[in-house]
């Protein structure tokens, strides 16, 4: 038996994009799971005689490769016996409180099990959650990093595309390749390009471990985090890694003087079928306790590759930040996600990225896609760059701070140019590859990989390979800046390499501003504690914040108003009352003809005037037009426009387009006909005023029109150019001013 | 945040000396740009201040680390993958390491021998 067809509605509904997303059943079997498994274990903690003996309901004998590490490295015993015996609630309102201080919570959650971190994380209810984020990640000023990569790596896009994001302010480029050889390659095109947008940005490639250390170790990155973790230890394995050799890899990192932090996130077991009946928060509570214990500064979570696992469950958003904040109360940096698409609905996936954004994260995305969805060799991240006006407005919506900026147009071409050129010019240099004219000219313009027509791939990976074999370095890109004549790029990046040499990066949540001090836990540590505390955007970043590119003032309006002026509607004299019966006066308020050109519409004043002169004519009336000067209430000029004319009716035309047909003997308020949403109006509705203006002088019945409605967002769009018009308007009215006849001469 | 007058890079130069015209002058190379291991013990003092013993502990052996060649601090860390070595070859490579004065790094690996054995991770 078929299922009868829904009916109208759920077929309309159907057809939304949010339900593309695919939504699973709980089953906590399979650890499709948020919060709380029935397997999670109860949390439990003994120490016999300074050691372990028991962890989370597991005795010693029986703790696998990641309890132990965790036992024996990841716990402060100090304070265990307290945080443990503290109700999971009692907990949970430490972390909800802004008096509370953050070293409190910092000194308690050490000595927490993975069990009891959960138990306590899974009470946060939404808000609960900003606020403890809010208060508890380690850097007080935030940041954001940018993900620059393209399908055919390509290192002029990669250069010039790497600047962008630098000028932008995001302060980590994390690149990665489609072609696991091109790796080099990508690495120095984006350190290259980076230069030029900003001072200090930190550079990553993210390839296979060995290899990504190796890049590290010649200086052409400065971090990394795609050192991954796992909550059980058969996934663990499977990655083909150990606590330990994860633990040595830390430390291999900080030996050559490079920031890492790891890789975790709700979902990977469940992908690859071993959560083993566990909740997401669980498993995630292990793999950020293994982080804390391996000793690495910082962890990418909330989800990550997983995240739209997560999101399937129930509760799944709330998981994912909470992964981000057990991160921060372990003391440890947080780099909070955001960098799947972890929905085809757009108010799906900023519903998941903007609690996170407005609490303030150490980075609010481990990789917003600084390029398009398509370029992202990461997978489309949860914003990219279709999406990064959208996140300028939502800094300025909430007055946050999420790392970015507006940048103008021409700083954005320039810099890529510079940027393409320079990349061009050190390879050219290095004898790595040969790129044109047009090649560089393509990639400046491009806004994604599509528009660079037909690339050589062959050539980028032997460039690569080149970098590789002959061993290039940091010093050999330097050098080569300097003597392809970028001098104050030469010098950005060898004070770049130098400020790694003091080691003040390695501290946790570290990164550099843009005269290269480290702001980190140790120097720029998040003192909120409730409102008037905290990290708030100094003035000139609150006005970068602010000052978006869309944004238009009075002075603008009339610019571009200015450019419509024409030579006609000019004053002819006083008005005075009209004699004949057939007598129509067509009223305009007092900017029309002098600073008002063009009506929202977009349609010419003089055009929308011609049309209803036409509309007066064919209907056997005689149209005039005058300037009302003391009013700029349409209501109010339609009145007077009747009561001045022969016939009684009037039309009201306000300079935005709004129009009315008015009566002499009615109250302001009151009107005939009403046409109220002025950026529809067509040519054609304003000729029907007219007639119907004609229509009610003669005593006839008018063919009322229907007021144009979209579903378009009318207010949004023209709501600010609105309130500019009508100041315009007011900045001409004066009290008691008489009104004007203006010239009819090229309207008729 | 420390000041960098009293830096020295791995190679022993100052790091104020560390400039575009040292690198036009040939004088620079990959060595006067690695971290010196008394700079990871001073921040693993801070580390160690700022509630973060654990990160401490990484930067001390880190700071051993910078003793050892890219090639075989690579060649470790596969040691410790897992299957890679026997129980034997973890231990072998730990007392190596104590042996030359890396006792934090050889306590890792020797704990990795440990555990890795009792949980099938060897070789």
């Amino acid at each position: 038996m078929t299922a009868p067809e829904p009916v109208g509605r759920i077929r309309f509904m159907n057809r939304q994009r949010v339900n593309l997303d695919g939504f699973a059943v709980e089953d906590p079997e399979l650890g499709l799971t948020a919060l709380c498994s029935p397997h999670d274990p109860p949390p439990s903690l003994v120490v016999t005689d300074g050691r372990i003996t028991e962890m989370d309901g597991v005795p010693e004998a029986e703790f696998d490769s990641i309890d132990t590490h965790i036992a024996r490295h990841g716990l402060d015993l100090s304070v265990a016996a307290e945080a443990m015996a503290l109700s999971d609630v009692a907990f949970a309102r430490l972390l909800a409180d802004p008096a509370v201080p953050r070293q409190e919570i910092i000194r308690l959650s050490a000595g927490a099990t993975p069990a009891k971190l959960t138990r306590v994380l899974a009470l946060l209810r939404p808000p609960e959650l900003i606020m403890a984020m809010t208060k508890l990640r380690a850097r007080r000023t935030p940041s954001n990093q940018a993900h620059v990569t393209n399908r055919l790596d390509d290192p002029l896009l990669l250069a010039a595309d790497a600047a962008t994001a630098a000028a932008f302010g995001f302060r980590e480029i994390e690149t990665t390749v489609p072609v696991l050889g091109d790796a080099p390659s990508n690495a120095v095109a984006c350190l290259i390009g980076a230069a030029f947008g900003a001072d200090g940005v930190l550079i990553q490639c993210s390839v296979e471990e060995a290899a990504e250390l190796e890049l590290g170790m010649r200086g052409l990155t400065s971090y990394a985090e795609t050192v991954s973790l796992y909550g059980t230890e058969q996934v663990f394995t499977d990655g083909d890694d150990t606590p330990w050799s994860k633990a040595f890899l830390t430390s291999a990192y900080a030996s050559r003087g490079m920031k890492m932090r790891v890789s975790s996130g709700a979902g990977a077991e469940v992908l690859m079928a071993g959560a083993q009946g566990c909740s997401m928060l669980y498993l995630e509570a292990r793999c950020v306790a293994l982080a804390r214990a391996i000793g690495a500064q910082g962890v990418q979570n909330g989800g990550i590759d997983g995240a739209s696992v997560a999101a399937s469950v129930p509760g799944g958003l709330r998981e994912l930040m909470a992964e981000n904040v057990m991160v921060m109360m372990r003391n440890l940096e947080s780099c909070s996600g955001n960098d799947a698409l972890m929905s085809e609905s757009d108010m799906r996936r900023t519903s998941r990225t903007l609690p996170i954004v407005l609490a303030g994260s150490d980075f609010a995305f481990s990789g917003f896609g600084s390029i398009q969805r398509y370029d992202n060799m990461f997978g489309p991240s949860n914003f990219n760059a279709e999406d990064i006006d959208d996140f300028l407005a939502m800094q300025r919506d909430w007055g946050v701070d999420g790392g970015l900026r507006t940048v103008p147009a021409e700083r954005i071409a320039l810099l890529r140019r510079e940027a393409a050129q320079a990349c061009r010019a050190v390879y050219a240099h290095l004898g790595l590859a040969d790129f044109t004219d047009g090649q560089v000219d393509l990639a400046v313009d491009a806004a994604g990989s599509k528009d660079l027509g037909e690339t050589d791939t062959l050539a980028v990976l032997a460039a690569a390979q080149a970098i590789r074999q002959r061993g290039l370095t940091v010093v050999d890109i330097v050098a080569a800046l300097d003597e392809c004549g970028y001098f104050h790029e030469a010098e950005r990046t060898m004070d770049f390499a130098r400020a790694r040499l003091s080691g003040d990066y390695l501290q946790t949540s570290a990164i550099f501003d843009e005269r290269l001090h480290v702001l980190s836990l140790v120097t720029d540590p998040n003192d909120y504690a409730g409102p008037g505390t905290g990290y708030e955007p100094s003035p000139s970043r609150q006005a970068e914040i602010d000052a978006i590119r869309q944004a238009r003032g009075v002075c603008d309006l009339r610019e571009s108003q200015a450019t419509f002026a024409v030579p006609l509607l000019g004053a002819s004299g006083p008005a005075l009352p009209g004699q004949g019966p057939r007598d129509v006066v067509i009223g305009v308020s007092p900017a029309v003809g002098r600073d008002v050109w063009r009506c929202l519409s977009g349609l010419a004043v003089t055009d929308v005037l011609r049309e209803m002169l036409a509309g007066l004519e064919e209907e056997g009336c005689a149209g005039r037009v005058v300037r009302f000067n003391d009013s700029v209430d349409l209501g109010r000029i339609g009145l007077a426009a009747a009561r001045l004319a022969g016939s009684g009716i009037g039309i009201g035309l306000q300079g935005k387009g709004t129009a009315l047909i008015h009566r002499r003997d009615l109250a302001p308020l009151a009107n005939l006909e009403l046409y109220s949403v002025a950026p529809s109006v067509t040519l054609e509705l304003y000729r029907l005023l007219g007639a119907n203006a004609a229509r009610h002088a003669k005593g006839g019945t008018p063919d009322p029109a229907r007021n144009p409605y979209s579903d378009e967002a009318i207010e949004a769009r023209y709501h600010t150019t609105v309130i500019a018009l009508m100041e315009l308007e007011r900045r001409r009215m004066v009290p008691g001013a008489l009104p004007e006849e203006l010239s009819l001469e090229g309207l008729t | 945040m420390t000041d960098e007058a009293g830096i020295r890079a791995l190679s022993g130069k100052p790091v104020a000396g560390l400039t575009v015209e040292a690198v036009r002058a040939g004088e620079v190379g990959l060595e006067d740009l690695r971290i010196h291991p008394d700079t990871l013990e001073r921040q693993a003092v801070v580390a160690q201040e700022h509630g973060n013993p654990q990160l401490a502990a990484n930067l001390r052996r880190a700071a051993e680390l910078t003793r050892l060649p890219d090639d075989e601090v690579l060649a470790i860390y596969e040691a410790l993958r897992p299957g890679r070595s026997t129980p034997a070859q973890l231990t072998g490579l730990a007392a190596s390491l104590a042996a030359r004065g890396l006792p934090r790094c050889a306590a890792l690996v020797a704990e990795a021998a440990d555990v890795y054995a009792r949980r099938g991770l060897s070789a």
